[in-house]
């Protein structure tokens, strides 16, 4: 009998791969896939494919491979030569179960957190290869569901969670209006053209998570920055389209965004805490649009508030006295190089600060990453066991005293939630912003 | 008949290794340089030579880079297997004789027992290699039958040469296989995952300019 890994159960099936695959065959998939070879597969494929020698050293790099009792299933390689080498030495002739596996694949067990880039001596971007499959499921139609949702809500609405444009507006509005509670006269000022910063955030902020344009608002107000926000189009800067392939969407989501920043005339954009939004207008949205780097100044909230407590334009009432230990993002840190700063910052507003190891660049992904939560229920528990390398990591910060995990970055809160409360963690979860919130004279 | 084939391999065969080896490099680089230009104009856009130095320089030196810390002895018999497997048939008294016998052209030679204690090194190296394929089991699962094979093709000159610098057994056939199996290497580098000798440079260095200029991460 062979023992079957938690990783492989799957309780709820996921219609966007079951139902896209219904609707193909083998002739319509070899078409799709030899014409993408022929468009899109250019050096950078086929040097990778070719050089790598299967040495097998990526393998330590993957949280999948290391949570999943070292399967070789799960290592970075084992995913190319199950999901992509068959497509290739194939020409693209592969069947219908085979696409629906890849796509399991490419989008469930890969977070495309380029933790292997690290590790692969040659330096073959792995992660570019597993977005090359995710590509060619796209253009198949056999993309999981949920992330599909999103992708559908930023083609129609332009944002990642179907938030209608007075929504949007109501929500700052109500969101100023509590506000001023706490301080009277605070503003969030709506399409305030000239204004110095632009702030952006995801979807999912005014949806679920109003309360971090409150704190946004009061770390802006009490900082006496010139900011604004617009009524329009744009406010989202989230991009799920970059994970499920769909580039031609990546393009018109960053046009919209950066457009939006630039009708407000607006010096820089600075986004709020999330790290593939981040990824997106940082270094792969410009891409699609022509641009080398972003058209205009773009900076995290990481960077902003290390900008803030350097000028010493906030000022710390009382530093967060409970033990913190620091996520580093993936995409804000291995993509962003913001590890400093972000503990500059927690130096400046927390008493107590452990690290966790390892740490910076080789921190161990979420798990949520990557588009990997968004895929949804289906793959929840799959998420959860191949997250264990990762809950051990906290439980070895949390023997030195960690009781708060601060997680710059909305993936991984999310990811980390799910992680500290299936492995039974004693840990509370925090944006960088909640903390300083909490710590700042207002 | 065997000295027809002895002239064979060692006249005009040498030329034909050389040649594909040389031409072929040469295609790989061009065709490679032109299907990125078509389609990979990011390579271009983004690639830093600072970056890539940067990124080469740490790949290139023994344990700088935390995977090489986590793998002690795939890090040593990497280095050493990839310097000897270089140096000595470049340097091999034999092998630059033979330059200075056909052109009057040579330069220093290592002394032979070094070049034999290197040979071994090469030959030890390859049975690592060949061992992690078999008893990891995640290099075991990534192993497929044309990985024995290069490892083979590898591992072949230097079993040969040893065979026939100590002129054991039947050493003047196994001559003719050392010459053979060494042209054969030769010509199978640009084509086969040996050209991993050929784009290491650039994989790496476009890794480390991303990594560098773009990311401002490390990438080791």
């Amino acid at each position: 009998m062979t023992k079957q890994s938690p990783a492989n159960i799957a309780t709820i099936p996921d219609e966007g791969i079951d139902k896209g695959g219904q609707r193909l065959t083998t002739d319509q998939i070899t078409r799709v896939i030899s014409r993408h070879l022929e468009e899109e597969g250019g050096a950078r494929l086929k040097i990778y494919m070719e050089t790598c020698v299967h040495c097998g050293l990526c393998s330590d790099a993957c949280h999948f491979y290391l949570s999943n009792d070292h399967d070789p299933k799960f290592s970075p390689a084992g995913k190319v030569k199950q999901a992509l080498a068959p497509i290739i030495r194939k020409k693209g002739r592969v069947s219908v179960d085979f696409i629906k596996k890849a796509s399991e694949i490419a989008f469930t067990e890969c977070n495309l957190c380029r933790r292997c880039v690290m590790y692969c001596p040659f330096g073959i971007n792995i992660a570019y290869l597993m977005l090359f499959i995710r590509r060619i499921c796209h253009k198949l139609g056999v993309v999981p569901q949920y992330i599909q949702d999103t992708a559908h809500s930023h083609s129609a609405t332009m944002n990642q969670m179907w938030v209608k444009e007075d929504e949007w507006i109501d929500t700052l509005h109500w969101q100023e209006d509590e506000a001023r509670d706490e301080i009277e006269n605070l503003r969030i000022p709506l399409e305030k053209e000239g204004a110095d910063i632009f702030y952006s955030v995801i979807g999912p902020e005014p949806k679920f998570r109003a309360q971090l344009i409150y704190q946004a608002a009061v770390i802006m107000n009490a900082a006496g920055m010139d900011w604004t926000m617009p009524a329009t189009s744009g406010w989202d800067n989230s991009d799920m389209c970059m994970y499920t392939g769909d580039e031609e969407m990546v393009a018109r989501l960053k046009k919209v965004h950066f457009e939006a920043a630039m009708r407000l005339k607006t010096k820089r954009i600075v986004m709020g805490e999330c790290g593939h939004a981040f990824r997106s207008v940082h270094d792969v949205g410009n891409r699609y649009l022509g641009w080398k780097m972003s058209p205009l100044s773009v900076i995290h909230a990481i960077e902003f508030y290390y900008e803030l407590f350097r000028d010493r334009k906030l000022r710390v009432r009382q530093k967060y006295s409970i033990p913190v230990t620091l996520h580093d993002p993936c995409n804000v840190v291995r993509g962003g190089g913001l590890h400093e700063l972000a503990r500059y910052v927690i130096h400046e507003t927390c008493s107590r600060f452990v690290e966790m190891h390892p740490n910076r660049e080789h921190n161990y992904c979420c798990g949520a990453g990557g588009g990997v939560i968004n895929c949804g229920p289906p793959y929840t528990k799959k998420r959860e066991s191949s997250s264990k390398v990762k809950a051990d990591q906290l439980a070895d910060a949390m023997a030195r005293g960690a009781k708060v995990i601060i997680a710059p970055c909305h993936n991984c809160h999310s990811g980390l939630e799910d992680t500290v409360k299936h492995y039974g963690l004693d840990m509370e979860i925090k944006f960088l912003g909640d903390i300083i919130y909490e710590c700042i004279y207002k | 008949m065997m000295h027809e084939i002895f002239s064979f391999v060692r006249g005009p065969m040498v030329w034909i290794a050389f040649t594909v080896f040389t031409v072929g490099s040469l295609y790989r680089f061009i065709s490679m340089w032109r299907l990125a230009k078509k389609k990979d104009s990011v390579v271009f856009n983004y690639f830093s030579f600072f970056y890539a130095l940067r990124s080469i320089g740490h790949w290139i030196f023994p344990f700088a880079g935390v995977n090489m810390r986590k793998h002690p002895a795939m890090t040593v018999v990497a280095f050493l297997f990839h310097i000897c497997l270089f140096v000595v048939p470049i340097f091999l008294s034999a092998h630059v004789i033979m330059f200075k016998e056909s052109w009057n052209i040579s330069w220093r030679w290592l002394p032979d027992p070094a070049a034999d204690i290197m040979v071994m090194i090469v030959i030890v190296c390859c049975l690592f290699f060949w061992g992690r394929r078999i008893f990891l089991k995640e290099v075991r699962y990534l192993t497929s039958v044309s990985d024995y094979l290069i490892l083979a093709a590898v591992a072949a000159p230097f079993i040969s040469g040893l065979w026939a610098y100590h002129q054991w057994t039947a050493f003047s056939a196994v001559m003719i296989v050392h010459i053979i199996s060494g042209e054969i290497l030769l010509m199978i580098i640009p084509f086969t995952k040996l050209s991993h000798m050929l784009f290491f440079p650039f994989t790496r260095g476009y890794m480390g300019s991303e990594f560098g200029a773009v990311r401002h991460a490390k990438d080791w």
